[in-house]
């Protein structure tokens, strides 16, 4: 059975060589090879994923070992899968999710000339985020992490005419290389102290390893963590990789790829279980952005850039349970897959209202859409309930648990993660009930509009190009879009409940991740009773202001906090000056001292052997010929020397 | 007496170049078609000595000796090893594909221009220089290394200096003047480390009494040649400075973005991907096997150069303007980075090193050849003078992205690999070294992703709207280039494979042995 490892990856690969060499002869029927291909790896997963049930959980891990990849003195590096309870847990949803998006994809991008090319680039990304959660090895996991990377840059930029889509690529990219750096130096670090970097040698060893050493691997890979999955510092990016088409946030930015850090982590447990210091940073990066997403969700009127805000929010929760080690390792792998559909089906879900009203994302120029798009409000509506932990849907329930986790770590730490926890859940509360509804209920202030200011450029470029800047006529989508939104909906009622009963995601996981209860000051019921008066609270709030109170279509200057969180706490200020603004006087001035100082001195040196800078000088005033050839002379006349010799 | 396979793996495009020079001047097109052939036949030949080189065998295989100087003791003595292999390997498939980018490159210019192009020449000094790089890689004896090592610049000067880009943004006389300087700048820096070479080689024939490489190693090695600690240290400074010149080493790197810039871009490959390796090649073979003492007494200094070289040469590229200087400071950046391999003296560093001129070469000749094809299209090197080229020249461009996604080493592709292997070959030894040299990697991407972006994205400029996509001869050039860069990064092993023992012999003659790790976790 693990033979169809392979093939798992291999369908989506083949889907964008295929898609994206074959040129415009496919033109036609691309977008439905691409959805083929995708629902194919699905195929092959489902199988797999029975077969693993039928096994007892001792034995639910198949490796399948292709070819050597490197092999240098004690450096090997094997191409080998490794598929268990967690990778499996990863390739159901990548492939669900993902062929559902592909099919969505294919309404939505049913009018861009280079749909071919999309769903090329999206199958390249399936295969790459396939490779990275079934390799057996850091080091092939660090090609599909930056696979996932490249799919990201290409996807992004995909609109790439517009600069603001090719900048907000360029940077995507480049964020994340600093935390590639991180992981490159924890393979290099496990290299050092283990002679290997494959997850067995590695994982089984880390009891004889210094806690040094640990720590520093561990800070290292949640470098990584913090470039792929959008945390504080390296969070700059994800808020303009909105740039991108919709269903691409849903997918790359919202469900699968963003969350690679957490699988990062989980992967890595046993690294972190015996290097405290290094969980506690964890933690730490995790509840900050927790609370940092959130504050900038609630600032943001694009209604992509709020559900990115809440993406990062949501992704420092499962960090944040990732940090908590065993006590928190199946919770944070069962809120990234609750997540997955609700964040996924709300982004489908914002896709659908712009799709009908020519691709407006500002939410002040929305309102009232409820009566227009009935499927849609109804499956963004359960997505909604979802993610503020409405009782009894998804989001309840692992919400619920890392909250519970955060607690029962113990100690003033466990107070202070689980109060940053709780806060999360009134902001989220808070945040997600404004966008519901400034977009579904209340004025229709898309009507009686004067055009949209060419300052703020939609995020989707197509109404731009179609030139229509007149009043939008708000519709539903087709059914190709509205099914995945559906089944999406779905999961993001019952996938929570359906984990849950029997602690059945608990004993699937277990096996691989390890699990203990920790020691919580506070009972559950208590952690849930707390949980819901904060959503009260932020539900309330946000009624009163958002609700109650019409909403204005041009936003209010607000306060410092709300000015700040619209400028991502000024974070990206800060690196625009520091990083970019300093980068760029110092190359400038590095060009200057290369082109004169170095230069300058090793010609300079060179003059007290051979007058060589007198020479170059003159050089100039057409002296070039009669210099080169005399120094040819000298070149011939070695060469004739040589050849006299052995006459003689 | 077998047949001499190096001997005519170096001769054949020897004759190649002669008989192209010699094809009547209205035969222009016989000409170069003559020229492909040579490097075809030639690449023919490297394969052969490929396939007949067993890893596991001698270390210098297919060896031809015959007395050539008897006074001096110099000897006409050929051997290869796996080092010397895949590089003669990378040189003989490089070739074919520089002559069929720079195949209008030499062509007349049109009526009223006075400068007159000797296309023949352009194809005949090409060869030339092939097979002088070619005998360098096989030499075993240091004088008849060095000659060639010294007569490879005859021919380069000629084509940096004769043949530039088509247009010029400051006409043509202004053209030629700036090429003239790139050019002489070429051969004194290059000719005044091959002096102070020469002065060590006839140094080492008065220490040794021998030129033969495999001789003054095994005495070396046995005991039996003993140098005084001063004069081995001199000797081996002599060597090195030529060697890091030609490299190009910081601070000696200034020539190689004058001689890029105003080359055309096959042959700014020529020089970066096929030349400059002989430098540090010759690091590997001569400084390392004559001289392992010296060698390990200079390391921290080397390392240290090697390390300015690659955050210096990435943050140079970033600075730049024109597409082919970018290029050229990237190549100094990745010269760092085999530098730092070659003297972290293990063996992912020195196999990782090797793999590295093989791969930066494949990489470079795919970016630098789809710039060429984009420059030749609009006439400027100016990267300011692009934008946009995504829309009207899809192919193009994702070649280019393509190129560049290997300069910046990313996983899948072959540069990954030998990148990796350098940083893990550094930082088991040096981790401070190895730690500050993985910035490099966020810098290419930088300076890669930069270049993208100003010519590629954006709104189409209107100089580039009417732009042709590739045509198929381009094709023909880039699509092997891309699909081997694919291949070596999946499947690196034929070339490590061949590489592994020779590295092996390599860290035995400097007396190191891999650092082992702290915990012997693999079985």
């Amino acid at each position: 059975m693990e033979n169809l490892i392979a093939p798992l990856i291999a369908a989506p690969l083949l889907g964008a060589a295929v898609l994206l060499v074959g040129g415009r002869r496919l033109d036609r029927v691309g977008h439905w090879i691409g959805t083929l291909l995708s629902t194919a790896s699905f195929v092959f997963g489902l199988i797999l994923f029975a077969d693993l049930l039928g096994k007892n959980a001792e034995h639910r891990t198949l490796t399948q070992h292709l070819w050597t990849w490197i092999s240098v003195g004690g450096f090997q590096a094997d191409v080998t899968f490794r598929l268990d309870q967690l990778s499996m847990t990863f390739v159901l949803l990548i492939t669900g999710v993902g062929s559902l998006i592909h099919l969505y994809s294919v309404g939505y991008m049913e009018h861009d000339e280079r749909r071919r090319r999309f769903f090329g680039y999206l199958n390249l990304f399936l295969a790459a985020m396939l490779l990275l959660v079934l390799a057996d090895n850091y080091l092939l996991l660090y090609v599909g992490w930056e696979g996932v990377g490249l799919a990201s840059y290409l996807l992004i930029g995909f609109w790439q005419h517009k600069p603001s889509a090719a900048t907000a690529a360029k940077k995507a990219f480049l964020v994340n290389r600093v935390g590639d750096m991180g992981l490159s130096i924890a393979i290099m670090l496990m290299f050092t102290t283990f002679g290997s970097f494959a997850f067995g040698p590695v994982l089984s060893h880390t009891g004889d390893a210094s806690e040094g050493k640990l720590t520093a691997i561990g800070l290292m890979l949640l470098l990584a963590a913090c470039g792929k999955s959008a945390q504080v510092p390296l969070q700059s990016w994800l808020g303009d990789a909105m740039e991108g088409p919709t269903p691409v946030s849903a997918l790359i930015h919202a469900a699968t790829m963003v969350t690679a850090g957490v699988y990062l982590i989980v992967r890595s447990g046993a690294v972190f279980n015996a290097a405290p210091d290094a969980q506690l940073a964890v933690t730490v990066v995790g509840a900050v952005t927790l609370l940092f997403g959130a504050i900038v969700g609630c600032a943001k009127d694009d209604i992509k850039k709020a559900l990115a805000g809440s993406t990062m929010s949501q992704i420092g929760y499962m960090v944040l349970a990732a940090g908590l080690g065993p006590i928190g390792y199946v919770f944070a792998i069962m809120h990234l897959v609750t997540h997955g559909f609700f964040k996924a089906g709300l982004f489908l879900g914002a896709g659908s209202v712009m799709h009908g009203m020519n691709d407006e994302v500002d939410m002040r120029r929305y309102g009232g859409l409820r009566k227009y798009m009935p499927v849609t409000f109804i499956t963004f509506g359960l997505g909604y309930l979802a993610i503020i932990g409405f009782p009894g849907l998804s989001g309840f329930f692992s919400k619920d648990k890392i909250i519970e986790a955060a607690f029962a770590k113990g100690g003033t730490e466990g107070w202070i993660l689980g109060g940053a926890a709780l806060l999360g859940a009134a902001i989220t509360a808070f945040y997600m009930t404004r966008v519901m509804l400034m977009t579904f209920f209340g004025e229709e202030r898309w009507k009686n509009q004067p055009t949209r200011s060419p300052e703020a450029p939609s995020a989707e470029p197509a109404a731009e190009t179609r030139g229509e800047h007149s009043e939008p006529h708000p519709h539903e989508s087709p059914k190709v879009m509205t099914i995945p939104m559906i089944v999406l909906a779905v999961g993001s009622v019952f996938g929570g409940a359906f984990f849950s009963i029997g602690d059945r995601f608990l004993h699937w996981l277990e096996p691989v991740t390890g699990h203990s209860e920790g020691d919580s000051p506070l009972s559950a019921t208590a952690v849930t009773g707390a949980t819901m008066v904060c959503l009260v609270i932020g539900v309330a709030i946000a009624w009163a202001r958002y609700g109650r109170k019409p909403v204005p279509a041009v936003a209010p200057r607000g306060s410092l906090l709300t000015r700040a969180a619209r400028r991502d706490l000024f974070q990206d200020d800060f690196n625009h000056v520091v990083l970019v603004r300093g980068g760029e006087h110092l190359t400038r001035s590095l060009v200057y001292v290369d082109h004169t100082l170095v230069d300058g001195v090793v010609n300079g040196t060179a003059a007290g052997f051979g007058g060589l800078s007198g020479r170059l000088r003159r050089l100039q005033n057409g002296f070039a010929r009669s210099y080169a050839v005399s120094m040819f002379g000298g070149a011939a006349l070695l060469v004739a020397a040589t050849l006299l010799m052995r006459a003689v | 007496m077998s047949f001499p396979l190096l001997t005519a793996t170096a001769a054949l495009p020897a004759l190649g170049a002669v008989a192209t020079a010699a094809v009547p001047a209205a035969q222009r097109t016989a000409a170069k078609w003559l020229a492909l052939l040579v490097s075809l036949a030639t690449l023919a030949l490297a394969i052969t000595v490929l396939l007949r080189f067993d890893p596991d065998g001698a270390r210098y295989q297919l060896t031809e000796s015959h007395a050539w100087i008897k006074d001096f003791g110099v000897r006409y003595e050929l051997g290869v090893d796996g080092i010397a292999v895949a590089l003669i390997a990378l040189t003989a498939v490089l070739i074919p594909f520089i002559i069929l980018a720079g195949w209008h490159d030499a062509d007349p210019l049109e009526t009223g221009s006075r400068r007159w192009r000797p296309t023949q020449g352009f194809f005949a000094l090409i060869l030339a220089v092939e097979a002088m790089v070619v005998i360098s890689f096989e030499a075993t004896d240091v004088f008849l290394f060095y000659i060639f090592f010294e007569a490879m610049l005859i021919p380069m000067y000629f084509l940096i200096g004769g043949f530039g880009d088509r247009a010029h943004e400051h006409g043509e006389e202004t053209a030629a003047t700036q090429r003239s300087y790139a050019a002489v700048k070429f051969l004194l820096y290059n000719l005044v480390g091959g002096l102070i070479m020469l002065a060590a080689v006839i140094g080492l024939y008065v220490v040794a009494d021998n030129f033969s490489l495999q001789e003054i190693a095994s005495a070396r090695a046995n005991g039996s040649l003993h140098m005084a600690t001063s004069t081995e240290r001199w000797l081996f400074l002599g060597f090195f400075f030529a060697f890091a010149v030609k490299a190009p080493l910081w601070p000696l790197h200034t020539w190689l973005p004058n001689a890029m810039q105003e080359s055309t871009a096959p042959v700014a490959v020529l020089i970066t991907a096929v030349v400059d390796k002989v430098g540090t090649f010759a690091m590997l073979r001569f400084c390392l096997q004559l001289f392992p003492e010296a060698s390990r007494w200079a390391t921290p200094v080397i390392l240290v150069l090697a390390l300015i070289s690659i955050v210096y040469g990435a943050l140079l590229a970033v600075g730049q303007r024109d597409i082919k200087r970018l290029v050229a400071y990237a190549s100094i950046s990745h010269f760092g980075f085999i530098i730092m391999g070659i003297f972290a003296m293990t063996s992912q560093g020195q196999s990782g090193a090797t793999l590295y001129m093989v791969n930066h070469g494949i990489s470079t000749a795919a970016l630098m050849l789809v710039a060429g094809f984009l420059i030749s299209r609009r006439g400027s090197r100016l990267i300011a003078d692009y934008g946009g080229v995504q829309k009207v020249a899809p192919v193009l461009a994702g070649t280019f992205l393509i190129g560049g996604l290997a300069t910046l080493s990313l996983p899948g592709l072959a540069p990954f690999v030998s990148e990796f292997l350098v940083l893990v070959g550094t930082f088991t030894r040096y981790p401070v070294i190895g730690i500050i040299a993985t910035f490099g990697i966020v810098l290419a991407a930088l300076y890669v992703l930069v270049l993208y972006q100003r010519t590629m994205t954006g709104p189409v400029k209107p100089e580039v709207s009417a732009m042709p996509d590739l045509r198929v001869r381009e094709l023909v050039v880039v699509a092997p280039l891309i699909a081997l860069l694919i291949f070596l990064g999946v499947y690196p092993k034929p070339v490590t494979d061949i590489v592994n023992p020779a590295v092996k012999q390599t860290m035995s003659d400097v007396h190191k042995k891999d650092p082992k790790p702290e915990v012997e976790a693999a079985k």
